[in-house]
């Protein structure tokens, strides 16, 4: 029983974090329709972001947040004023070109960063990196635990924007419908940047709450950027709400997974899971809320 | 009605090249060429021509590849059935994932496709007791001369093209095209849009496992990152296919020409030369500089992803006269 406890916890914990990636993902799906695959990999800039100021610096990763949210606000407005958005205007008879050009994105990001830190492992280490809190017998991981209550908290935040804010009404008007959007005089174009950046800052701050518990190294954004398309698919396209639930589900079934099936299988759970829900519930979660 | 001699010249000089370049290292690179070129056709079918794109070649590639090995290792039949089986094993893979994707519509059938290649790999890496796993299977190689191998592969790529070619003339490959153009529209007109789909992907399967079961009898050693490889198959062959042309038929091979080229000229530093010139020039410094250009191959790949989407979005072989004219017009101010 001890056991299956611990698992929940932390598959819950880990699945805080993961909403906060598949919310900018799922954000940038609905604007601009197209899936961000360079998601992972401006996450692994944002770790390499707060590794730095730790490593040179002495700062703390939760403080760091404050200068790798921002500085991959930048990094997303400028990949979509001058990469994404002028694709809009290019004929070609391929669809995806958008797609393929953010792959392109993500495997320039991943080398520059292999030119600048190299291959080599590295990590942040602090003091709550391996503290834990105890309730009975199960134990919360300290840096964990205050990563959920981050993300929970911009998460909460970002929902507050949306619904409160003039620019979060814009951002899901044309979410909802570009066009229409575009003839009551929102400009769509500037609404797509900023949501890009708002997109990358929020994986920004999951990879900067995530660092102090794990590794780092420029290929890390790979498999992140399944896990947020995973989760994106998971809640419904375009749903934040959905993202959440997609993020916890992910979370659980890999911890899950790694339990009790084996920790060779935690990755590829995701990709079944993906794969069944394309089959059974192409809608995601969305379809069963309605949100 | 003007016949074109350009296509049997080509298949001449490329039927004579063995016999003239005798050095091992260019054979090589030109049977890699062709590889790509069969691989390049098949993704364009499928992705370029239905539209469909296939983020995942790489599994296709990996099951064909994983079917010729495994003939050898596990049952001791010569790999070289490997061909026909692994075209066989791939469709009896795209089949099925066809039949629950396509269903999916655009970038989340491509999504769909990239899961698929990363659940293979993942299965390849842990089911040790088939596959080996991480260690790979090592299968002896039947020619010690490049010769045999080049001309399989030249039967290959001019197979697949002609495929491809005959394919796209005939009532198929209009069907093809307007799913492309208007999955909507075309169902409408009573296209039934999923067997042709299916048909398509089928057909680049075939291809692209052909391609796969020859690598495992040239390189004579493979494992699940190298065949299931995201960078070096998946995008590899977007870029061929992209590069060349999209929706062409010789768009591919020449695609392939050029991506070929590009990641040899980095992996070896332009050929060579630059460590050359580092050692006549006694420039000390020049040996750094190889050493980062050879490490730069992937990045290069991404920034021509990035560049030719912006600027080609066509490819060479569809944006032709685009390329003709920017050429030109830099003739003319240099003059």
């Amino acid at each position: 029983m001890d056991v299956f406890l611990q698992t929940l916890v932390a598959g819950i914990l880990k699945g805080g974090l993961y909403g906060l990636i598949g919310i900018g993902m799922t954000l940038i799906m609905g604007v601009m329709g197209i899936i961000n695959l360079s998601h992972g990999q401006m996450m692994m800039v944002a770790m390499y972001v707060t590794y730095v100021f730790f490593h040179y610096m002495g700062l703390d990763p939760y403080v760091t947040l404050l200068i790798s949210m921002p500085s991959l606000f930048l990094l997303g407005m400028l990949i979509q004023k001058y990469l994404l958005n002028p694709l809009i205007r290019v004929e070609s008879i391929l669809p995806e070109n958008q797609v393929l050009m953010t792959v392109g994105i993500g495997m320039v990001l991943t080398e520059v960063a292999r030119f600048i830190f190299t291959s080599n492992y590295l990590s942040v280490r602090t003091t709550y990196s391996t503290a834990a809190w105890y309730i009975g017998g199960i134990s919360f991981s300290q840096a964990l635990c205050i990563a959920f209550g981050l993300a929970c908290t911009l998460t909460l935040a970002l929902f507050l924007f949306l619904i409160k804010t003039d620019l979060g009404r814009s951002i899901r008007a044309v979410s909802q419908d570009a066009e229409a959007a575009e003839l009551l005089g929102v400009n769509s174009d500037r609404i797509k940047v900023i949501t890009m950046g708002i997109g990358a800052a929020l994986v920004a701050a999951a990879g900067t709450l995530l660092l102090p518990i794990y590794y780092l190294f420029p290929d890390i954004g790979g498999p992140f950027t399944r896990k947020a398309f995973v989760i994106t698919i998971l809640g419904g396209l375009g749903s934040t709400v959905g993202a959440i639930f997609g993020g916890v589900t992910l979370g659980l079934a890999e911890a899950f997974g790694a339990t009790y099936i084996g920790m060779d299988f935690e990755d590829m759970i995701g990709l079944i899971i993906f794969l069944l829900v394309l089959v059974f519930l192409p809608g995601g979660i969305k379809t069963l809320t309605k949100v | 009605m003007k016949r074109s001699y350009g296509p049997l010249l080509l298949l001449i000089c490329l039927a004579v090249f063995p016999l003239i370049v005798r050095d091992q290292y260019y054979q090589h690179l030109m049977i890699l060429v062709l590889m790509w070129a069969a691989i390049g056709a098949g993704w364009n079918l499928i992705s370029g021509y239905t539209g469909q794109v296939l983020f995942g070649a790489a599994c296709f590639f990996g099951v064909g590849a994983y079917t010729a090995a495994l003939l050898l290792h596990k049952l001791e039949i010569s790999a070289w059935w490997g061909l026909p089986l692994g075209a066989v094993v791939s469709v009896a893979l795209a089949f099925p994932f066809g039949w629950i994707c396509f269903r999916l519509r655009g970038p989340y059938f491509a999504l769909a496709t990239l899961a698929l290649n990363e659940i293979l790999r993942h299965i390849a890496t842990i089911w040790e007791s088939l596959t080996e796993g991480m260690v790979g299977i090592l299968v002896m190689q039947t020619f010690v001369s490049k010769a045999p191998y080049y001309y399989i592969a030249l039967v290959l790529a001019i197979a697949s093209v002609v495929i491809v070619d005959k394919v796209m003339k005939s009532r198929f490959g209009y069907y093809f095209v307007s799913i492309r153009e208007d999955q909507d529209a075309a169902e409408s007109m009573g296209i039934n849009t999923t067997f042709y789909k299916m048909v398509s992907l089928c057909l680049s399967a075939v291809l692209i496992g052909l391609a796969g079961a020859l690598y495992t009898n040239y390189m004579g050693f493979i494992d699940p990152h190298v065949v299931f490889s995201l960078h070096n198959i998946s995008i590899m062959a977007i870029l061929v296919g992209i590069v060349g042309g999209v929706g062409t038929v010789y768009g591919p091979a020449v695609g392939a020409f050029i991506m070929v080229v590009i990641d040899e000229l980095f992996r070896s530093g332009g050929f060579g030369l630059l460590a050359a010139l580092g050692k006549t020039m006694q420039w000390p410094f020049m040996e750094s500089v190889t050493k980062y250009v050879s490490q730069a191959h992937t990045l290069v790949f991404g920034i021509l992803v990035i560049v030719v989407i912006l600027y080609l979005p066509n490819g060479v072989v569809g944006d032709w006269e685009l390329v003709k004219k920017k050429i030109f017009f830099w003739k003319r101010q240099t003059v």
